[in-house]
């Protein structure tokens, strides 16, 4: 390599063979799945690393536990097994033919950090530029050269080729010791045969920008779900204490504001699914930190189906959390980087203006591909979530609908067998 | 093993400049008896990998020990032969990254985690499988939509199915149904249940028999080799099961206050599909067509009286039934109470789309009673958003009444006797299945074992089909309240996971979590004491008994965690590479400092799933903490055998630490009770340190998550000051005396 040229690869594969599209929990479990069944897989993802959304996040509900366990095990399943092929920072360009025979050509951004990389991490300390930290949705910094997570895989630094300052710079390339760093790494196009498709593509937060009564983006302490796991988190930009963006201080009120844009017709008509989990555990992250601290949550129908009732109960009975039936209309800064809030109470129909310190919206998941379709003939709802493709190429996880990782998971597995289905059946 | 063990010792990432390499090379040499060692400056390289490679040629080798990185990376890279057993020595994460450089106490740890690599590669042998003629049909118990979905899936893939429906006709609950809400966009318009399509693609399928009027009498065996009979008197050999028995409604004439039982016209959800098959709805009263109906929500769910849960599809199945009301009759009303109403994802178009019909009312409220008024009934609701207090004359009541998993125990209502002498009635688990549906002959019983409300016992977040049997897969209803589109992906996934249970024990290979893993236990009988610890603690049922109480392996459930190697007190459980006498003899070859040194020795058994990893973590955080600790990872805390505390301090070890995985209620360990039992073992270990004239402090049990690296440092640094604190362990002094 070293040439600016792209160069095409021709990956071996056949068409008994399967491409999962997306390495979150959904595209891991159906690759790990089918692999596990005996099948040959070919697993791309976008991103740097595996682990997609919920290696995000701090904790899974109900259980509060650490999503990275399970992700453990996965790798753990994935690293040993011969059968699984995973390549990052992989998108998908084109999609050809049908079940039992498809050709896909990937594109993969370089890297730029070669196998060579042990994570050793003398990269890091002499570069020279700043990033801010995607993972961390742009609260803190990295370096142009970094480690995705503390638990990545794989276990290789990346560099962010926006931000770098390449060969004019190149002192990552000299203090590293086993030249792992190619700064002229270049695209490659990766031609691929398959026999079925697994579409695992994911969610993104929902812009909370748009919601422009709101406040995000002008109050620091309006903040979004999706960034609130990350200050829980231990590995997050305040090293997993909940304090107010504008001064590092503790909230002494905070308000989850529900539905920030689910279930509106001028924003996501659908509801995201699980979002009032979401604010419900984030309510036990506050209530085992700030136990003084006072919590409102403004709901429209609080969604805790099945078993996850016991949750709800759980959290109803922590001290000092208010649960109110009405809809937030507006939200504005006031003193201090304090908020006030305009919201409807429905249960007694009147309109209340409570302030807090601090406040998270529950943004909804919009699927990852709703603005950027994939090539191929896949049907989507008119949200773009994916709904019956045709036979060869199969949607799970929150590519299909909103949902949380059980869920995810039973759809992932379920799509490894239709495609184990697609790739033996007749005229394949 | 007898064999050949090679020594490869990377010097990179920092490992040479904090550590003397060629003191460590004579350690490999002199302690850990191997026949070649050898360094390299970057060992993951290609030139390290060929130098190994070549080596296990040209010399023959048995074992490779590789002290480097920690075994968590570079998996692919330090990837041989699997005839070639492979131990990874981490004295990177481990040692040199969270350790002072060119320090003795630095050098000392990393000489003890290659003397515990070198004897492990010794000691241990390459597993050899455990391979039968395995039987490739699935079992598929329920054939309602989720039990029929599973056959087809499975058979679809081309596996043999046999499908075993108690009633004489396949299709379960939807029999009973008059419409489905939409599963597809637009989410508008009701859907036909298209049972008899499905009916006929299974009976038209060559690779599914079907069994309808008969049930499961018996299994016998484990994955692979099932022995199934059927009351019908059929006997069919099985490779994996999947239980798809379904739910029961809830029994509404509990839901006293609603009148149901009493008042003709109170009928519950189900009942309303019945009626709803017929060209008019009515009311059972008197038959005649009903103007005005009250869907009464939660009528038993989210109320800890009766059922605590929230049964996930009556809101759907109430917007739906209030479209039957409307659809017959446009100038009827109806009325949904509700307390919130549940229509997740792309349903809620669905509850938009209900909301459009004039004649439906929607509103939050608590339904206080139901009472006859005439030939109607009223229905009192309080706090409704329509006002404090309300009351509506209906011609008709709808129960929106809940699911009860088939696998939940029947309860049964004891006598208590209180303080003051009243006798009162307690809801209990009879201990019985209200619907029994594998009839296993297993020592640990006849059903999957269950937690809360029936859920059969999983990781439902991460791993929703692992139940406690390994094999048997649950879908469905009675895993979890669940709509026909839910089951029907459940379905599909219970299917994948049937076959690979198949294929990977056709492998010899473990099912998960450790897929990989081809060993499995085997027992000295001779010394076998019958205590049945091994039967009783394995999480799996993988044991059963032998008349006089004597442990029989069934390989192929076991799931290679080795709580029963930990559990036996005469310690006659072992695996090919994973034993109490290689991890005895791991700790018993580390050296202890006599206790003029004043170095004291930690022996710490960690978790290798989560605990671990967290320690790897806090090596790349390069977080400094004391160097005195040793670590031993276990396939998990729960294959802990009280012997090798008992050599620890025999070897003059100051104390043992326990790490592993929360456990309780919400527990998170892998082998779903290891990391709690293997804190009620160390309870009982008291005794025998008092004996020892060990103080109780010296042994300390931990639970932590994987994400909590930051808590790893603390106990271990807290541990020392509390050995610091009481001394060193006074059997030191003898043994180096």
């Amino acid at each position: 390599m070293g040439e600016e040229n792209n160069i095409d690869v021709i990956v071996m594969s056949s068409q008994k063979d399967i491409l999962v599209i997306g390495g979150g929990i959904s595209g891991l479990t159906s690759a790990i799945e089918a692999a596990e069944v005996g099948y040959n897989v070919t697993l791309i993802e976008q991103e740097p690393n595996l682990g997609g959304r919920v290696s995000r996040m701090n904790k899974y509900f109900p259980k509060m536990c650490a999503p990275n366990c399970g992700l453990e095990i996965n790798y753990r399943r994935l690293k040993i097994n011969s059968r699984i092929n995973v390549i990052t920072q992989a998108n998908v360009e084109t999609i050809s033919g049908r079940e039992g025979n498809y050709q896909v050509s990937i594109k993969i951004s370089p890297r730029i950090v070669n196998d060579n990389c042990t994570a050793c991490g003398k990269c890091v300390d002499v570069c020279p530029v700043e990033r801010p930290n995607v993972r961390n949705y742009g609260m803190d910094t990295t370096r142009a050269i970094y480690l995705p997570s503390p638990m990545a895989f794989p276990m290789k630094y990346v560099i962010d080729r926006k931000t770098c300052h390449g060969t004019t710079c190149a002192r990552c390339v000299t203090v590293c010791q086993y030249n792992a760093i190619d700064l002229n790494m270049a695209e490659t196009i990766m031609q691929l045969s398959v026999g079925s498709i697994v579409v695992a593509t994911g969610w993104k937060p929902y812009d909370a920008k748009k919601l422009d009564t709101l406040a995000f983006g002008k109050a620091q302490n309006v903040i979004t779900n999706v960034m609130m796991e990350r200050v829980a988190a231990i590995d997050g930009p305040t090293k997993g204490r909940i304090v107010r963006l504008s001064d590092g201080l503790p909230p002494k009120s905070i308000a989850f504001v529900q539905c920030a844009g689910s279930r509106d017709q001028n924003h996501l008509p659908y509801c995201s699914g699980v979002c009032c989990m979401g604010s419900l555990k984030q309510i036990s992250y506050v209530k085992e930190q700030l136990p003084d601290t006072k919590v409102f949550i403004f709901y429209i129908d609080l969604r805790t189906q099945g078993y996850l009732e016991d949750f709800l109960r759980k959290v109803q009975g922590h001290n000092g959390v208010s649960f109110i039936k009405g809809k937030v209309a507006k939200i504005t800064e006031i003193n201090r980087g304090n908020l006030k809030l305009e919201v409807e109470d429905i249960a007694r129909g009147i309109k209340i203006t409570p302030e807090v310190e601090m406040v998270v919206l529950a943004t909804g998941l919009v699927p990852s591909i709703a603005d950027a379709k994939l090539p191929g003939n896949i049907n989507y709802d008119e949200y773009g979530f994916i709904t019956s493709a045709s036979r060869g190429i199969y949607g799970a996880g929150c590519a299909k609908h909103p949902t949380d990782v059980s869920r995810s998971v039973m759809d992932a597995t379920g799509a490894a067998l239709k495609a184990i289905q697609s790739v033996i059946s007749e005229g394949a | 093993m007898a064999g050949k063990v090679g020594v490869y010792i990377c010097s990179g990432c920092g490992i040479g400049d904090a550590i003397d390499i060629n003191k460590l090379s004579a350690v490999a040499i002199e302690d850990g008896k191997s026949a070649v060692c050898k360094s390299n400056a970057f060992l993951c390289n290609k030139e390290g990998v060929e130098l190994i490679n070549s080596d296990i040629k040209s010399e023959r080798l048995n074992s490779i020990v590789i002290a480097a990185c920690s075994p968590r990376v570079k998996v692919d890279v330090f990837h041989y032969d699997p005839q070639i057993f492979l131990e990874r020595v981490n004295i990177r994460e481990h040692v040199v990254w969270c350790h002072p450089a060119n320090n003795e106490d630095t050098q000392m740890l990393a000489e003890d985690y290659l003397r515990m690599g070198c004897i492990r590669a010794n000691k241990a042998e390459v597993p050899v499988p455990y391979m039968e003629k395995v039987s490739k049909t699935v079992l598929v118990v329920g054939g309602g939509i989720t039990g029929m979905t599973a056959s087809i899936e499975a058979a679809g893939a081309g596996y043999e199915v046999c499908l075993v429906e108690k009633e004489p006709v396949l299709g379960g609950m939807l029999n009973k149904m008059y419409r489905l809400y939409p599963k597809t966009p637009p989410y508008r318009d009701l859907e036909e249940h298209g049972l008899e399509t499905s009916i006929k693609e299974i009976r038209n399928n060559s690779r599914i028999r079907v069994f309808t009027g008969t049930e499961v009498e018996k299994i016998e065996g484990a994955p692979g080799m099932y022995d199934v009979i059927l009351k019908n008197g059929e006997s069919i050999r099985i490779g994996s099961i999947i239980q798809a028995t379904g739910f029961r409604p809830y029994d509404a004439s509990r839901l006293v206050n609603l009148g149901y039982g009493k008042l003709r016209d109170v009928i519950t959800n189900l009942q309303m599909e019945e009626i709803a098959k017929s060209s008019k709805i009515y009311r059972p009263s008197d038959g005649k067509e009903v103007k005005s109906v009250a869907f009464i929500q939660c009528a038993g769910q989210r109320d800890r009286e009766h059922l605590a849960y929230c049964s996930s599809i009556c809101c759907m199945t109430s917007l739906k039934q209030a479209l039957y009301v409307i659809d017959r009759s446009p100038e009827a009303n109806a009325y949904i109470f509700y307390k919130d109403i549940r229509t997740p994802a792309q349903y809620e178009d669905f509850y938009k789309r209900v909301q459009e019909e004039p004649g439906v009312f929607l509103t939050k409220g608590d339904v206080k009673n139901v009472t006859q008024d005439g030939s109607k009934l009223t229905v009192e609701v309080n706090n409704t958003l329509l006002g404090e207090e309300i009351a509506v004359s209906v011609d008709l009541v709808v129960l929106a009444t809940g699911l009860v998993s088939n696998s939940q125990p029947e309860t049964i209502k004891t006598e208590v006797i209180g303080e003051n002498g009243n006798v009162t009635l307690v809801p209990q688990d009879s201990g019985r299945y209200a619907e029994p549906a594998l009839y296993l002959n297993y020592r640990q019983g006849p059903e999957l074992p269950t937690l809360k409300y029936g859920l059969p016992d999983s990781h439902f977040i991460c791993f929703p089909y692992e139940t406690r049997r390994t094999g048997i897969y649950t879908a469905g209803c009675v895993r979890q309240p669940s709509d026909t589109a839910a089951c029907i992906d459940d379905a599909t996934g219970a299917a994948l996971k049937a076959i690979q249970c198949i294929e990977q024990t056709s492998r010899g290979h473990a099912v998960h979590p450790r897929t990989w893993d081809q060993s499995y236990p085997d027992l000295y009988m001779s010394r076998c004491t019958q205590c049945r610890r091994c039967t009783e603690e394995c999480p799996f049922g993988m044991y059963d008994e032998d008349e006089k109480g004597n442990p029989l392996t069934n390989p192929t459930r076991c799931r290679r965690c080795a709580i029963c190697l930990g559990a036996c007190p005469e310690r006659i459980i072992s695996f090919k590479d994973y034993s109490v006498d290689i991890i005895g003899s791991m700790l018993k070859t580390i050296e202890i400092p006599s206790e003029d040194q004043k170095k004291p020795r930690i022996l710490a058994f960690l978790c290798e799933n989560d605990a671990y990893p967290a320690m790897d973590i806090a090596g790349l955080h390069r977080v400094q903490y004391n160097p005195w600790i040793r670590v031993i990872p276990l396939r998990c805390l729960g294959s802990l055998n009280l012997i090798w505390i008992n050599d620890a301090f025999n070897k003059g070890f100051d104390g043992v630490l326990l790490i592993g995985c929360v456990h309780g209620d919400d527990y998170q360990c892998h082998y779903i009770k290891g990391s709690e039992l293997a804190e009620i073992r160390s309870s009982k270990i008291q005794e025998t340190l008092n004996r020892l004239m060990i103080e109780s402090e010296r042994v300390e049990v931990h639970q932590l998550q994987i994400d909590e690296w930051n808590r790893l440092p603390i106990i271990f640094d807290n541990f020392i000051e509390v050995i610091n604190r009481i001394g060193p362990n006074p059997i030191k002094r003898f043994l180096l005396a």
